[in-house]
């Protein structure tokens, strides 16, 4: 892996997660390099959701670690993990309705890794605004935006948390093909500023421009890693998406 | 500041030279009208510290009632042994603490759950004292002041926390605390996941407020000879001041203040009357209906066309121009209304 030399950012260690009797996520271990962008694919329900909300402090985990800079944060609630550097966006878009984009923005600003006053807040957000091409909208409420609009939102006030490591739970689905590429454009532009990104995705197309690796999860287990073009093309990962009798024909 | 007190110095001007006609108002005035201004800084008081928590976050609490008579028992119980001024303070603290306390139990719950909790904790703080007052045969408490003119202490007393609520709420509002409690009720998840404390702030706030009721209820309670629990804890407070609160506008710092004065106003028309209760339940369906805001979007609309200038002129009896801000303005905030109203006829 080209971008690993620099060490690594995140590392989840055994990491288990049960909902009564289904295991989401089994004995689960991985590393996020520095720098590097790691995708998270597999089938719905194999559990992807579930590590960024075990990582997020969303949900506690079973068992297992989840270190930041060698740190254990598993357990911390959610704001210390966003205070540690560690930002996010949702699988079903999660913006504020009634407050403005410049609002949105402002809130990663204020409460993220360095807490800034409102006035400051108000002034850095518009750069942010800009740079994920919401420019001439930061007045518009939440609710007023299109679906497209609200996810660059979601990212930029991920963003203005001032992350080292950035969770995007398929942040590039639904868009057309036009906005994918900017949206591609975009992440790859983020990693360029040294933040370790993990990527939820199911747009192969983008998985193939951006990641640096890849892990593969199906029924809560890691079932591949490695570069995209040799994951893809393994059959195990094959047999996961199609079922295994396809994959075997 | 200065430099900030400068930009707004005319709102800074008109609003001491205000706050010092209020203050010097018991002098010049009736007892009457005296009262009917305690009642309006005590309504005032109530809604601004209700909608400070529960505006913003939309945690809906029915317990205004619950910290108001805990202000009136604290103040009952220790103002035979402390200076009056230190026994409104300890009043205001119990509030704070039984908030504290209820916060860190409750605010997990969420919707219908958290308002079903804070109407039930009235009853069982309202039950328990009963009780307790029963036990030790002190059913009715008397209160004991030895202020000449206690309705001007009462007042004035009340003219500042009305005001200091007010300011506190407007300023509030403008921090990161004001932003934090916002962003917890407009998705709580995000706030977390942004890095703000919610905990933290839900449950400080929750008692910030609490603290405020429980002083109101303490200065107003001054005035009664005696008290007992179903006075203290009288549930008609809690409803009022939601109501209040709703129709002013909860999303402002101001709104709320503005629907209390209209409401305590249109209570002081009906006095004694049936009406009241009615007049009440009619505010609440047109609230529900007409102005989910409330009036503070409304008055805000006609206070942006609203040009000063202008008015002056047509005052003076010059022709407004054409497209001139101010009558458009107001015609929009009347067309949305009527868009409104249609839209209920249509239901």
């Amino acid at each position: 892996m080209a971008a690993s030399g620099n060490g690594v950012a995140l590392s989840i260690r055994g990491l288990q997660k049960a909902f009564g009797g289904l295991v989401a996520v089994r004995d689960l271990s991985f590393d996020v390099p520095n720098g590097a962008i790691t995708g998270l694919i597999g089938p719905n329900g194999s559990g992807k959701t579930t590590v960024l909300n075990l990582v997020t402090g969303e949900l506690m985990p079973d068992r297992g670690s989840v270190l930041l800079d060698g740190q254990e944060i598993a357990g911390w609630p959610s704001f210390r993990i966003c205070r540690a550097r560690i930002a996010r966006t949702f699988q079903i878009v999660r913006i504020l309705p009634n407050m403005t984009v410049r609002e949105n923005v402002m809130l990663g600003r204020m409460f993220g890794s360095e807490p800034a006053d409102p006035a400051r807040a108000r002034r850095e957000a518009a750069a942010l605004i800009e740079r994920v091409g919401l420019g001439g909208r930061a007045e518009m409420r939440g609710a007023q935006l299109t679906y497209i609009d609200q996810k660059r939102v979601e990212l930029a006030r991920a963003l203005a948390c001032r992350p080292r490591v950035l969770l995007l739970d398929e942040w590039l689905a639904g868009l057309n093909p036009t906005e994918l590429q900017t949206g591609i454009g975009l992440i790859r532009r983020i990693r360029g500023e040294g933040i370790a990104i993990v990527m939820v995705e199911h747009v192969m197309e983008a998985i193939r421009a951006l990641c640096d690796s890849v892990v593969v999860m199906n029924a809560g287990e890691r079932i591949a890693v490695g570069t995209p073009d040799a994951v893809l093309s393994a059959a195990a990962v094959i047999g996961a998406y199609l079922g295994a009798d396809d994959a075997a024909a | 500041m200065l430099e900030w007190a400068f930009r707004y110095r005319w709102l800074c001007g008109v609003s001491s030279l205000g706050a010092i006609a209020l203050a010097l108002l018991p002098f010049a005035t009736s007892t009457y009208v005296v009262q009917l201004f305690i009642s309006i800084c005590a309504n005032v008081a109530l809604a601004t510290a209700w909608a400070f928590f529960s505006g913003t976050t939309r945690y809906i609490s029915l317990a205004t009632a619950a910290f108001f008579g805990v202000g009136i028992y604290t103040l009952a119980i220790v103002h035979v042994h402390l200076p009056l001024p230190l026994a409104l303070l300890a009043a205001a603290f119990a509030g704070f603490l039984v908030a504290l306390v209820v916060g860190l139990s409750t605010l997990r719950l969420r919707g219908v759950y958290f308002v079903v909790f804070t109407f039930g904790l009235t009853e069982l703080i309202h039950q328990l004292i009963n009780w307790w007052a029963v036990k030790n045969r002190a059913v009715t408490r008397y209160i004991f002041t030895d202020i000449s003119h206690i309705e001007v202490y009462i007042y004035e007393t009340l003219l500042v926390i009305a005001l200091l609520t007010v300011a506190a709420s407007w300023y509030v509002s403008r921090t990161r605390l004001g932003y934090a409690l916002r962003a917890i009720g407009e998705d709580e998840t995000v706030a977390r996941h942004t890095g703000i404390d919610t905990t933290s702030v839900k449950v400080f706030c929750f008692a910030a407020s609490a603290a405020v009721m429980a002083l109101v209820g303490a200065v107003t309670t001054l005035q009664q000879p005696y008290i007992d629990a179903s006075i203290a804890f009288n549930n008609a407070w809690s409803f009022e001041v939601l109501i209040a609160a709703l129709l002013g506008g909860p999303g402002r710092p101001w709104g709320p203040a503005v629907g209390a004065i209209l409401l305590v106003l249109l209570k002081d028309q009906l006095a004694g009357s049936l009406y009241f209760g009615i007049a009440l339940g009619l505010c609440f369906v047109v609230i529900v209906y007409l102005l989910p805001g409330g009036l503070a979007p409304l008055i805000e609309r006609c206070h942006q066309g609203f040009d000063a200038t202008a008015m002056l002129r047509v005052l003076r009896g010059a022709k407004l121009p054409d497209g001139s801000p101010w009558p458009r303005r107001l015609k929009l905030g009347l067309k949305a209304v009527i868009a409104r109203l249609n839209a209920f006829w249509r239901l």
